[in-house]
Order: structure tokens, then sequence, then C-alpha cells
């Protein structure tokens, strides 16, 4: 047993910090946030010559073939950065999608533009409120084309490709179709999110062209396993900003100063922050099962995503609202940096299933455990 | 990373797994034996095959084992329903502190009768005037020749009453800062001038006492640390307190709650098929686990004999709390009947109203969790420590314990 990264592994995350601090620095979140540009290209260009799209993609499809413990970390620097790109629809999604269900022309077709960066993916899953299973969904095949809307669709309006979950005719099942989002009968309409520092889409498909990817009916199977997959990733992403407000929080309670001492002396703010870190150290450590879970293909893989996913989702939480809070009014401003861990915490923690989908999981998970 | 085992972790686990299958004690060798005697015959069993404290070094009764083996060890000795508990302050604190501050005599001398069972220490701390403020303490010691005097008074003694030995601070110097006045011993709980009172806790039972010390005589060969540097040796025992106590452990945890959630009905369903119940039992999960997960990261992390830090302290923080609201949960889930109590027929014998009024003892034992706050705030996140009006001021000046 060996509950540590490896020195390469630390490596990178050294080289990934250095990296973002350079080139993803909070005025470049600002601008993604403000503008009009839907993501950062300049910064997914960068990130894509660094491998870090590529990474678990094996090298016959113009990979890295690295492992996911390089992606886990790769992933908790992009959520310290709160970096403005589709790095997790292309990566932790779409690309992970066609890796497990895509056939040798598919993954032909597809990996090496997403290794490059030049082709982005996602997922389009959601219909709208509540909480998505096979009989909810309204999106079908009719004569093997794709019909229905998709919102939100996360990067639906930058994507090139889409794995997107269909109903089977008889309604109780679902499919994945891969569908290439370039053609006429795909219509992307940018919508008003809580983060608009992550772009979002309405997207419609009109009998829209498509492929199916991986057997008929087994689209709800393969959803789960994906999710439970990208919930590691994505709790990655909350623990980095969980710490890095936590950071922030603490910085400014040092130098901000009430009735002749700084804030941070007051025991209302350090029990706050105490909790802050508590909550994040084991989120972190379940990260780290969860990272061991998903490199190894784990059978205690839902059980370990559940767990990182549930514990940092909470984490970022409190930690982006107790920051805002340690501010103060400044916290509530635009021109403070509180508001992007504020955005980006809610926002990861609904992308991919509520908190209280992923308690359901959890248990459920456990109880299959148990029984098996 | 690997959370599985390399060939030699797995060997490893195999030989304990066998020895505990072979060893851990059968019930009718229990039978009749009060909880100290199983836990003793369980800990000199261990010991007499090489499984006592296995990270200790073998010359003090140990195995010189690595923190991994220990990780395996106790993961593979949870499985089993051995007697433990009134080792816990000798092996997982005066032991410690043993280590760090003792001479070779001493080790050689009491390590390998904390490793047998042979003795149990309590740890004599606690005062009427000092328990988070424990530099506040009054206990005086005043050294006579080659021993010290001590006169005073502690509370909250766990375990006094069938101990062996204690570790001790003392005030030496009232005339100083409070911090730079103490002095730490240990001590022979059965020397003349030491009575032991029972105090009768909220559960009913009498784990803690009050220690009354007259005239009790210490040589001077039993201090550990120089003169006035007890707190620093304190600080010893007390990290090792909250890292020994970490999770909790103890009382109503995921298991229970799991299982009853899944006996007990919610109108005419199984607790477990409400989401409100799975939404709470999943959160206590993800607590359990992500403390399993950092224990085992900073044990592991731990070179041997190195002072465990502040950061344990996580361990106290969310396992005492914890473990008083699981208790709480588990009543409400028995609905009307979580009120019982009487073992004959309550749920689970009694168990969770027990751990119930138990538990409000785990967040003030070892440190309450507001104090926990405070170090992990201090410690860990370097925040200003909180404004005091006794720095610099000779003890003698402040004041300290109750007061109108
Ligand atoms: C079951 C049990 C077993 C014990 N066993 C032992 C033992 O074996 N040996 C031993 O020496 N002691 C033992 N203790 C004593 C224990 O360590 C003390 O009770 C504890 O440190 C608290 O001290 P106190 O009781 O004096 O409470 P106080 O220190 O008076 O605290 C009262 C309240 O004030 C709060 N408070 C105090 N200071 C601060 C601060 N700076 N900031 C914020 N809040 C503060 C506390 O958190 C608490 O809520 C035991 C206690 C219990 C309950």
């Amino acid at each position: 047993m060996n509950f540590e990264f490896s020195e390469d592994q630390n490596l990178l995350r050294e080289q990934a910090q250095g990296f973002l601090a350079e080139h993803c620095p909070p005025s470049a979140v600002r601008k993604v946030l403000e503008g009009k540009a839907p993501f950062d290209k300049e910064l997914w260009r960068k990130v894509a010559e660094l491998g870090w799209t590529a990474t678990t993609i094996p090298e016959e499809y113009g990979g890295l073939g690295l492992g996911y413990l390089e992606l886990c970390v790769i992933a908790e620097e992009l959520g310290r950065a709160v970096a403005p790109i589709p790095f997790s629809s292309s990566v932790y999604l779409a690309t992970e999608a066609i890796l497990m269900a895509g056939t040798r022309a598919q993954k032909e077709k597809w990996l090496p533009k997403l290794a490059t960066g030049e082709a982005i993916g996602t997922f389009a899953l959601a219909e709208g409120p509540g909480r998505p299973s096979p009989k909810s969904l309204k999106t079908s095949l009719a004569k093997g084309r794709v019909r229905g809307t998709k919102v939100p669709v996360a990067d639906g309006d930058v994507a090139n490709v889409a794995v997107v979950v269909t109903k089977t005719r008889a309604g109780d099942k679902a499919s994945w179709q891969l569908v290439d989002l370039d053609q006429r009968n795909v219509k992307c309409d940018v919508i008003s999110t809580l983060d608009p520092s992550r772009s979002h889409a309405s997207v419609k498909f009109r009998s829209a062209d498509c492929e199916p990817l991986g057997a008929e009916g087994e689209g709800w199977a393969l959803t789960q396993k994906l999710l439970d997959r990208a919930a590691i990733l994505f709790a990655w992403e909350q623990v980095g900003g969980a710490q890095a407000a936590l950071e922030q929080a603490k910085e400014y309670a040092l130098g901000r100063y009430a009735f002749g001492r700084p804030i941070a002396s007051y025991q209302a703010i350090k029990h706050k922050l105490a909790h802050a870190y508590i909550k994040n150290t084991l989120a972190r450590s379940n990260c780290y099962y969860g990272a061991w879970a998903l490199n190894a293909d784990a059978a205690d893989l839902p059980v370990a995503a559940a767990t990182a996913r549930v514990g940092a989702t909470q984490a970022y939480y409190y930690a982006s609202k107790e920051n805002i809070q340690t501010h103060g009014g400044m916290g509530f401003t635009w021109e403070f940096d509180c508001q992007f861990h504020y955005r980006r915490s809610k926002l990861l923690s609904v992308n991919l299933g509520s908190e209280g989908t992923w308690q359901d999981k959890l248990i459920t998970a456990v109880e299959q455990k148990n029984a098996a | 990373m690997d959370f599985n085992d390399t060939p030699e972790e797995a060997r490893f686990r195999k030989e304990a797994r066998a020895w505990l299958e072979a060893n851990a004690p059968k019930a009718e060798e229990l039978e009749g034996l009060d909880g100290i005697a199983r836990a003793k015959l369980w800990q000199k069993r261990k010991f007499d095959a090489g499984w006592a404290c296995i990270r200790w070094p073998k010359e003090y009764g140990g195995r010189g084992a690595s923190a991994i083996e220990q990780v395996i060890w106790n993961q593979e000795e949870s499985k089993f329903d051995v007697p433990m508990g009134v080792f816990a302050i000798g092996q997982g604190m005066a032991a410690p502190t043993l280590m760090t501050w003792g001479n070779d005599e001493h080790k050689r001398k009491y390590l390998p009768r904390l490793a047998s069972g042979e003795d149990i220490w309590c740890q004599l701390f606690s005062e009427p005037a000092g328990g988070s403020d424990l530099a506040a303490l009054r206990t005086r010691s005043v050294k006579e020749g080659d021993e010290w005097v001590i006169n005073g008074q502690k509370i909250w003694t766990s375990g006094a009453h069938y101990s062996d030995y204690g570790i001790l601070v003392t005030r030496s110097d009232p005339n100083v800062p409070k911090h730079k006045g103490l002095t730490y011993f240990f001590l022979d709980m059965k020397s003349p001038g030491v009575e032991v009172r029972p105090i009768k806790q909220i559960s009913g039972q009498s784990n803690f006492n009050e220690v009354y010390f007259t005239n009790v005589r210490i040589p001077d060969s039993q201090r550990l640390g120089a003169v006035g540097q007890g707190w620093q040796v304190s600080i010893t025992t007390l990290m090792n307190e909250r890292a020994s106590i970490g999770g909790g452990g103890m009382g109503v945890g995921f298991d229970v709650a799991f299982k009853l959630a899944s006996k007990l009905n919610i109108d005419d369903r199984p607790a477990i098929e409400d989401k409100a119940v799975r939404a709470k039992l999943a959160d206590w999960y993800v607590q359990e686990a992500g403390l399993k997960y950092t224990g085992y990261r900073t044990l592991t992390a731990l070179s041997k004999g190195e002072t465990p830090g502040p950061e344990n302290s996580i361990g106290k923080a969310v396992g005492a709390p914890k473990t008083q609201d699981m208790a709480s949960f588990c009543m409400d889930l028995m609905d009307m009947a979580g009120a019982i109590d009487d073992p004959e027929i309550a749920e689970l014998s009694g168990l969770v109203q027990a751990s119930f009024m138990g538990s409000p003892g785990g967040r003030i034992a070892g440190g309450t969790d507001e104090i926990m706050l405070n170090i992990l705030a201090e410690r860990v996140l370097g925040l200003p420590q909180d404004v005091r009006v006794d720095k610099g001021i000779p003890f003698s000046e402040v004041p300290t314990g109750t007061k109108g």
C-alpha cells in the first residue's frame, strides 16, 4: 500500500501550478466571465500543447497513454485556477465515453483530434430541471436520427462532437449516440448560466445525423459508469477550488483589521476556516482513494466515486461561501474574485448531478457492495 | 498510489489474520473476567507472540514494524471482537512521551511492561482550575534533596482507580509566566499520599476520578524533561493523545446506523429507502471514510518515533460530534421506543442510548471541540493566537478557575 502520489506526479503538479499561475491568473478567468469569448482559447491551445487533453488517450490514438493519477493531478490544479476552458466536458466526459464504448473507427476518428484539442467534445444528458432517468428522457431516435433538445449542455456551443443520451423505442432504457455537432441539423444556442466563465448551450437536434455509441439499450449503464469515473475527476477540481477559496479567505482575514485586531484573530473566523480546512482535508483523502480506484478500475469504484464526489461538493460549497463571508462587503462586489469560486462550486456540483443524487448513489453503492 | 497490498504486505496480512484467527479470545475464555482482566489477557497473548505495539522497537517489546504494517494490523484486528481500551493512555500517550523524553533506563524498565499489558497508566493533567487552559494548573511540586514533594488535586482522571502509574504535570515555580513554571513526572499510583475518589458521570458510570496529592514524594529520576520544561513534554503527550483518540471509533458509527435503517420501518417501508435517511447516512459514510484515509496518510507520512502534528486534531473534531449526532439520529429511527435504554428490551441492547449518553464526554475529553478548532486554526493554518490577557505575567497574579 502507498497512499501518496509518486515523485513524477508531484513534479507534474508543480509544473501545472507554475504554468497556470502564469497563463491562468484571476485576470484570465475574469476576461471570460465578463467577455464574449466562450472560453480562453489561448489557454486551451497551451493546455493541449502540454498534452493535458491527451493524458489518458492511448498512444495508438495520438495520446500520451498516461494513467488517471496524472489526470487527477491536472484536475486539481485546473480547479484551483478556476480555469475557463472546456476541459471537463471534453476530457472527463466525451473522451472517456469514446474510450469506454467507441468502435475502432470511432476512436480513430475522434480521439486524435480530442488529444490535440483540435476537437472539443461534450456529454449531453440533461433536458431541463429534474433528476434525469431513462423514463424522463424525451430525446429519441427516429430512423437513425436524433430528435430532441438537451439543456444545459456544458460547452455545447463550442463542442464539435457530443455523446447524446437518447431513450429507446420502448422508452424504458437509454442509448448513446455520437453526434458530430458541425451539421445543419443541430442548433446550439448559448444560454446564460451561474458561471459565465464556463459556457453552456441549449442544443436542438432536428433529425441530426448520428452513430450509435455502444450497444442499444446500454446507454444508462454506460452513463452511470461514465458519471462515476468523471465524478472523481470533478471531485479533484472541486478540492483544488476549495483549497484556493480557503487560502483566499485566510489571506484576507490576516490583512483585514476590525476593532484593533486582524479579523483572523476572532474565533468566529478562525473556527470557520478550521471547519473549511477539515472539510477540505477529508475530501482530499477521499479523493486519494477515488484516484486510486479510477486508475486501478477497482471494483469499489462506485463507492469511491460517490464518496469523493459528496465530500468534495460539500467542501467546495462551504469554502466558497465562507470565503465571501470572510471578505465582508468586499466579497460581495463584482470587482473581487470571491465570486469565481462561489459560481464554480455550484456549477461543478450540479454539472454532474446534485449532491442529493450522489448521496443516494453512495448508499446504493454501499448496499450493492454489502450484497456482493 | 496503491491501496492494494504489495506481495510482502499481503503475506504480512495473511500472517496477522491467521494468528488472529487462531488466537483471538473465545467467549468462553473471557467468561467471568471483568473488563480489565479481559484486556490484560488479550494484551499478554499478543505480547508473547510479538503482536503487541508492533511499531515499537523489539527491545521495548514491540515488533519493529513499519507504518503500513501497523495499518494492516489495525485493519485485521478490528475485524475481531477483542477486548481493548484500558491501555490507550499508557501505550498511546505515556509510552511516546517516555520514548521522546525518557532515558534508556526508563525505556527499558517501563515500555515492555506497557506492551505486555502488565501495567496500566493514567494521565494526571486536568485540574479544577486547569482544563482547556491546562497550563493554569496549580498542583505544586517542591524539590527536597533527590525528591519532589507534591501537593494538590487533579480531576477527571480516567482509570486512576485501577492504574499502576500516572503521568503528572505540576507547577514547580508560580513566580514565572504560567507555561514556564511547569515540571513533568511519572509516579507510582500506590505512592503514599495519593488518594483516588470516583466521580459519577451523566452516563451513570464512574470511569474518571478526583486524585488528591498530600505530600506525595517522587524521586527526581522520575522527572521527564528539565525543571520548567513540563509544558513542552505535555505537548508530546497531548499530540499523541489526539492521534490515538483519532476517529472516535467508539459508539455508534455508520455500520450500526445502516443496519438499523435497513431493519426499522418508516411508514411501512424500510427507513433506508427514505431519501432523507440516505442523505444523512451518506454524509456520515463520507466523514468516516475521509477520517480513515486521512489516518492512513498521516500514519505513513510519519517516520518512526516522530511526534504527530497538530493536524491530528481533525479526528477528534469530526469523530466526537459525529458519534453524538449519529446516536441521536438512531434513536429517532426507533421513534417512540428510542427512549428505552433497558438492555433487556432496547434495540441493540441499548448501545445507541449508551452512546448518546457517553458522547458528550467525547467532545470534551482530550481537548474540547473548540480547542481542536483553535489548534487547527492557529497551528495548522497559522492564524493569530487568541488575545491573551495572561501573557508574560507571573502565574501567581493570573486569575484562574471558576469565579463567583
Ligand atoms: C470523559 C472524560 C475523560 C477525561 N479523562 C481525563 C484524563 O484521563 N486525564 C486528564 O487529565 N483529563 C481528563 N479529562 C479532562 C479533559 O481534558 C477536560 O475536561 C477538558 O480539557 C476541558 O477542560 P474543562 O473541563 O476544565 O473545561 P473548560 O476548559 O472550563 O471549558 C468549558 C468550555 O469552555 C470552552 N473553552 C475553554 N477555553 C476556550 C478557548 N480558549 N476558546 C474557546 N472555547 C474555550 C471549552 O471548549 C468548553 O466548551 C477527561 C474529561 C472527560 C469528559
